[in-house]
């Protein structure tokens, strides 16, 4: 029989035809929707008259464009409200289950569905958001879509992809103490670059990768977009096991059994080839931050940020557009500097885990007086989880207050906004110009370096 | 969809590498509801400042540059899915995008939106962005039929690369759905054996 990778083995079991000459369409098993890249889709649905094929299939949570203070009272954006109200009316009308403010099963999508067992290995999962990529994490082809596409899947379960080409990431070797999975993650895309998957469906492997627990796997999988991937994924094993038994929407009794002995099929077969193979070695990565405005200008906190001669003659413009807009000199160090603002939160890093880390950095210190620090859980469940915890008052002690859970400073289309100017560590995915609103300087990190920030006001090595 | 056959027009330069879909529309624009009215916010961080003013040497304000092919530097659409990058682009006027490399996702996106993404080779890209710079009236030709982009300055011709479903779909003015929905009996054969 032919070896086949783990992607290979996902795909071929949901081709429904291949196009002549053209793309493959491919059964979706699972669609998360929320409430900014759908509404087009639903309207396109009205227009042709159409209901949506498969409702079950297809789970909504506001999370983009929400308030993360007050969520119990109306929105004040009234076109922010319009379009939380729209994804209400459009479960509503299209008989879909919906998590919506409130809920406590409400949070970022890329939070919830695992969360509630909805994100099962061997799926094909889909939703309207790049970071889609962090349900890979349980063995399964998780990507995102564009609005067209959405509505493909709402009406017909399926879409139109052609085959990506399959890339193995091996690392090897063990993460040093104090070194986190994002800072595995942003090392890799450093070395990467943000177009260097791109084609690629990348599966992670490796004693480090094997190590990671489902929370880091997820962050890293979050992040394969960022470097182009089409999505990451990482194969099932006794971690993705233990994480799910018991979760709600997981299959329970006769039905775990049989499900278990499938997803103990599905990863690579020995001597499968995937069409590029890379290897790193995961001891020698350093905490790492991002000093430019794509997530591929990263460097460890240690290290210096590159001299113009050291850059691409044909990246030059854009490394210099880069420093400009971060205020940064070519070839100065990055250790030391000093921030304004700190983000926890994110599908990247908004998970129960990134508190507990962050947490047992600033207990028993105080936060740096000048810092504004957001601390926004992922979800409901990790939020109450915290509290559960007690992290809640070890976090108050050190001066720093949870907001309400949802995509908030990630994106800042609610009133997160960092102000013009104003440098911010954020454990999210995304540095680019604005990211974090008009002008906002974004330095992107894992939860241990954004807790050293936040306690110093500086950029400092969370070891030290 | 409209139908795309060949384009022959003046374009405007972008000579910047990895220009991310936050740039090309920024998140606080991702309120509507509707797929209209994108267009006047592509690029707005670069196009207008704090006040709402055209920044004058951005080059969507510049009246040296115009037609309905934009040309960016390598990695053009990166980052987010969001599929109002393509519609600010389409909303815009722009037709084709030339570079000489695209996001995936922003690929599948614009193409979904008539709007066809030519990659060419990094020489052909420098040479055009030159040959704009020397003559803001230079022109491209691209046919999508035979496959092929001419920079009309040099003459130069390269054919590039798209998936043969794609190009009929834009030759033709179909798109997805109308074929997906012809294949429901697949899609239910399919359900039962899984
Ligand atoms: S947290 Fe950020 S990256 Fe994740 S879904 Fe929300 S906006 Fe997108």
């Amino acid at each position: 029989m032919t070896k086949r990778t783990l992607f290979d083995k996902i795909w071929d079991a949901h081709v429904v035809t291949a196009v002549p000459n053209g793309p493959t369409q491919l059964y979706i098993d699972r669609h998360y929707c929320h409430e900014v890249t759908s509404p087009q889709a639903f309207d396109g649905l009205r227009k042709r008259g159409l209901k949506v094929f498969r409702p079950e299939k297809t789970t909504l949570s506001p999370d983009h464009n929400i308030p993360t203070l007050l969520q119990d009272q109306p929105i004040k954006d009234l076109i922010s409200k319009h379009q939380v109200d729209t994804l209400t009316r459009n479960a509503n009308e299209f008989g879909l289950t919906m998590y919506g403010l409130g809920h406590s099963k409400n949070g970022i999508i890329h939070v919830i569905g695992p969360e509630n067992g909805l994100t099962l290995p061997g799926m094909t999962i889909v939703c309207g958001d790049s970071h889609t990529s962090t349900h890979g994490a349980f063995g399964s082809i998780a990507f995102g879509i564009g609005t067209s596409e959405v509505e493909m899947v709402l009406a017909s379960q399926c879409i139109l992809q052609p085959r990506p080409k399959t890339m193995r990431i091996t690392f090897n070797g063990k993460l040093k103490s104090g070194v986190t999975a994002k800072d595995l993650a942003l090392y890799m895309i450093s070395q990467l670059t943000t177009g260097g998957a791109t084609g690629y469906f990348v599966e992670y492997a490796g004693e480090a990768i094997r190590a990671l627990s489902m929370e880091e796997r997820m962050t890293v999988c979050n992040l394969s977009i960022e470097m182009g991937a089409r999505g990451g994924m990482i194969a099932p094993d006794e971690t993705t096991f233990a994480y799910m038994k018991g979760r709600e929407f997981v299959p329970k009794e006769e039905a775990w059994d049989k499900a278990l002995a499938y997803w103990k099929t599905l990863p690579t077969d020995e001597g499968a080839m995937f069409d590029r193979e890379i290897t790193f070695d995961a001891s020698a990565i350093e905490p790492m931050i991002t000093y430019g405005t794509n997530p591929g200008m990263g460097i460890s906190i240690h290290s210096s940020i590159p001299k113009l001669e050291e850059i691409d003659p044909a990246g030059r413009i854009s490394f210099e557009k880069a420093m400009t807009y971060m205020g940064f000199t070519p070839g100065e160090k990055i250790e030391g500097k000093s921030i304004d603002y700190v983000f926890l939160g994110s599908c990247t890093n908004g998970r129960i885990e990134d508190f507990r880390a962050f947490t047992s950095f600033v207990k028993g210190k105080k936060k740096a007086e000048h810092v504004i620090a957001w601390l926004v859980p992922g979800s409901w469940a990790v939020e109450k989880q915290i509290r559960a915890e007690g992290l809640d008052k070890i976090l108050e002690e050190a001066g720093f207050a949870l907001r309400q859970p949802g995509c908030s400073a990630c994106l800042a289309m609610n009133d997160d906004k960092v102000p013009a100017g104003k440098y911010a560590v954020s454990t999210s995915n995304r540095n680019f110009e604005g990211r974090q609103g008009p002008g906002a300087r974004t330095l992107l990190a894992g939860p241990l370096v954004a807790a050293a920030a936040a306690i110093t006001g500086k950029i400092t090595d969370p070891r030290q | 969809m409209e139908k795309f056959q060949t384009l022959t027009s003046t374009c405007v330069p972008l000579p910047i590498e990895n220009v991310d879909t936050d740039q090309i529309i920024p998140a606080r624009f991702l309120k509507a509801t509707t797929r209209e009215g994108f267009g006047n916010n592509l690029f707005a961080d670069w196009r207008y400042d704090k006040s709402g003013q055209p920044i004058n040497n951005f080059v969507l304000n510049n009246p040296t540059y115009s037609g309905q092919v934009l040309v960016a530097g390598k990695n053009f659409g990166s980052g987010s899915s969001r599929e109002h990058a393509a519609w600010a682009l389409a909303g815009y006027g722009f037709k084709v995008v030339v570079s000489s490399f695209f996001a995936d996702i922003f690929k599948g996106n614009a193409l979904n939106n008539g709007v066809l993404p030519v990659v060419v080779s990094d020489v052909f890209l420098l040479e055009l962005f030159a040959a704009i710079q020397v003559d803001p009236t230079t022109t491209i030709t691209v046919n999508l039929e035979q496959q092929t982009i001419c920079n009309n300055a040099s003459g130069v011709v390269e054919t590039f690369e798209i998936n043969p479903y794609k190009k009929e779909c834009l030759l033709h003015g179909l798109d997805d759905i109308d074929y997906l929905l012809s294949k429901k009996e697949a899609i239910e054969a399919w359900e039962k054996v899984h």
